[in-house]
């Protein structure tokens, strides 16, 4: 759990009041914490005059606004067709060895959180996957290991 | 059948002097761009195929003064990866695009849709815009471009759904009429364009409607970019004329054993090796928003089509029940059937419930599912029930 502090308040004042601030202030706070708590979506309300279930009905709609408590850094491993074929399980195997979690656990040091995802864009690269907003892609097992590696020294 | 063959282009990647071409495109009437859009036959890149002349004439034509133009870069259909290629290596001609898309229309606004996954491209995007917002007002023409991001929903890429997500809320799409066209973003007249759309756009202008739509066949003028992946030797994104058969593209691409292409993606059409030879790739044939995806004899396609309707259950908004519990029940339904609980038969059932999706279901994504469930289904009996 994370205080929200003065994050909300910047967010409006740089995108505004209005509704369609919402998405950009969820989005500003997911890229600094990860994910959103319920202090965060009542905080967010309260800046855009509408109500708390406004704010958690439009954020549980989307995949990448998480509700749930996640790690400083989320790893979503494409599972679509091509990443599929060409060696995902692999690659998540050698994500769960590594890091002692199931897809859809976090760390217990709370720094990386393991997810599957829907395709994102790099099937001419695969396989591929996300760490937060960050690409990896062509992954092989020694790749991932050499990847994750760097995050933890970070 | 007539066709022309595999025939590479390079238009959308071609460095172009944007001032020039803009420069050339303000001094036209709005009537004489809309014109030239129409004579070059282009139909929307994002693989629905809507004529963009007809789209501009109709949001030309309503009276609100307060219009806009939105950029859909939402590009989530399985196996599609050109639009991020084009944002990463050719966005100002998709800017251009757009101003010449609000010059037709009369719209000042622009605003790009650009899916969460695409984020790490934002801050080049950015520097970029500046200097087309910068060069704009060089010329002296008044345009503004903004950016709007998802957060991971496929959905969001269905038109109506991407302005309610630009508005701030759920992606769920709109019920259809009004059109985009009359009442689009902030219930504004709006022309909503693929990215590669676009930019295509600003190629018809410069090079002329003539010269565009000497390239491809009646149905399906000028070229496309294709997204080449699965069992092929060179994965990539090519840039060909339209009219050519799935047979000429596997002999380009193929590895040799393959045995299925899906052209369109996960909503689109499973062509067997059998209907290779007669099957052209355009709206004539099969249509694509790019998406081109090689199987060869060592893949199952049980596993395909399953990882295609778990992609769907997961991304169906939830709204319209047929799609909610439709693509649950196609998921359910084949893995019975593969498991041998039900009769094989059962896959009767099954085909019958996505036409009743096709018919019932609200939006695109759901009357699309039994497109690629129908022709793996037909196609490739034996390998989802044994």
């Amino acid at each position: 759990m994370y205080q929200v502090g003065n994050l909300v308040k910047e967010l409006t004042e740089k995108h505004g009041r209005a509704r369609d601030s919402l998405m950009p202030v969820l989005q500003g706070i997911v890229a600094k914490h990860s994910y959103l708590t319920d202090e965060a979506m009542v905080e967010v309300a309260k800046e855009l005059d509408i109500s708390a279930a406004e704010v958690y009905g439009t954020a549980s709609f989307y995949t990448f606004l998480d509700t749930k408590e996640r790690g400083k850094y989320v790893i979503r491993v494409c599972k679509t067709i091509t990443c599929a074929m060409k060696g995902k399980s692999e690659i998540l195997e050698v994500l769960e060895d590594m890091l002692k979690i199931k897809v859809g656990e976090t760390t217990s040091d709370k720094l990386f959180t393991l997810m599957e995802t829907n395709c994102i864009g790099w099937c001419h690269k695969a396989p591929a996957m996300l760490i937060n907003e960050m690409p990896f892609t062509e992954l092989t097992p020694e790749r991932v290991v050499e990847i994750i590696k760097s995050y933890m020294k970070k | 059948m007539r066709h022309k063959g595999l025939n590479k282009v390079d238009l959308i990647f071609e460095k172009v002097d944007l001032r020039e071409v803009l420069t050339k495109a303000f001094r036209m009437s709005s009537e004489e761009i809309i014109q030239e859009i129409l004579e070059s036959g282009l139909k929307g890149r994002g693989g629905a195929g809507f004529p963009t002349g007809l789209k501009w004439k109709y949001t030309a034509a309503e009276k609100d003064p307060d219009k806009y133009v939105v950029c859909n870069a939402d590009e989530g259909e399985p196996g599609t990866f050109k639009d991020r290629e084009i944002l990463d290596k050719v966005a100002g001609k998709m800017y251009g695009g757009m101003a010449i898309a609000g010059h037709a229309i009369g719209a000042k606004k622009g605003i790009v849709y650009l899916r969460g996954e695409y984020r790490f491209l934002l801050p080049q995007l950015m520097r970029e815009l500046e200097s087309f917002h910068a060069m704009i007002a060089e010329i002296g023409y008044d345009f503004h471009i903004n950016y709007a991001l998802g957060s991971g929903a496929y959905i969001c890429g269905e038109e109506s759904a991407l302005f309610e997500s630009i508005e701030g809320f759920r992606g769920e799409p709109r019920n259809k009429p009004p059109y985009p066209t009359t009442s689009g973003v902030y219930g504004k007249p709006t022309s909503i364009n693929n990215v590669e759309t676009l930019v295509t756009v600003l190629m018809i202008i410069r090079e002329g409607a003539g010269v565009y739509n000497q390239l491809g066949t009646k149905d399906s003028r000028g070229s496309k970019v294709f997204s080449v992946s699965g069992d092929t030797p060179t994965p990539g994104i090519f840039e060909l004329e339209l009219g050519m058969t799935v047979q000429e593209f596997v002999n380009e691409f193929g590895d040799g054993d393959t045995k299925a292409v899906q052209v369109g993606g996960a909503s689109g059409f499973c062509v067997p090796r059998k209907r290779f030879t007669d099957t052209i790739i355009g709206f004539e044939g099969v249509p694509t928003g790019g998406s081109m995806k090689l199987f060869n004899s060592s893949r199952s396609m049980y596993n395909v089509l399953r990882n295609y309707l778990d992609f769907f259950a997961e991304e169906s908004c939830g709204q319209c029940t047929p799609c909610r519990v439709g693509c649950q029940q196609l998921l359910k339904g084949v893995e019975k059937v593969k498991k041998g609980e039900v009769q094989s038969s059962y896959l009767n059932e099954l085909v019958k419930l996505a036409e009743t999706m096709k018919i019932a279901s609200k939006c695109g994504l759901g009357q699309s599912v039994g497109n690629a469930f129908r022709t793996i289904v037909e196609n490739f009996k034996e390998e989802i029930i044994y």
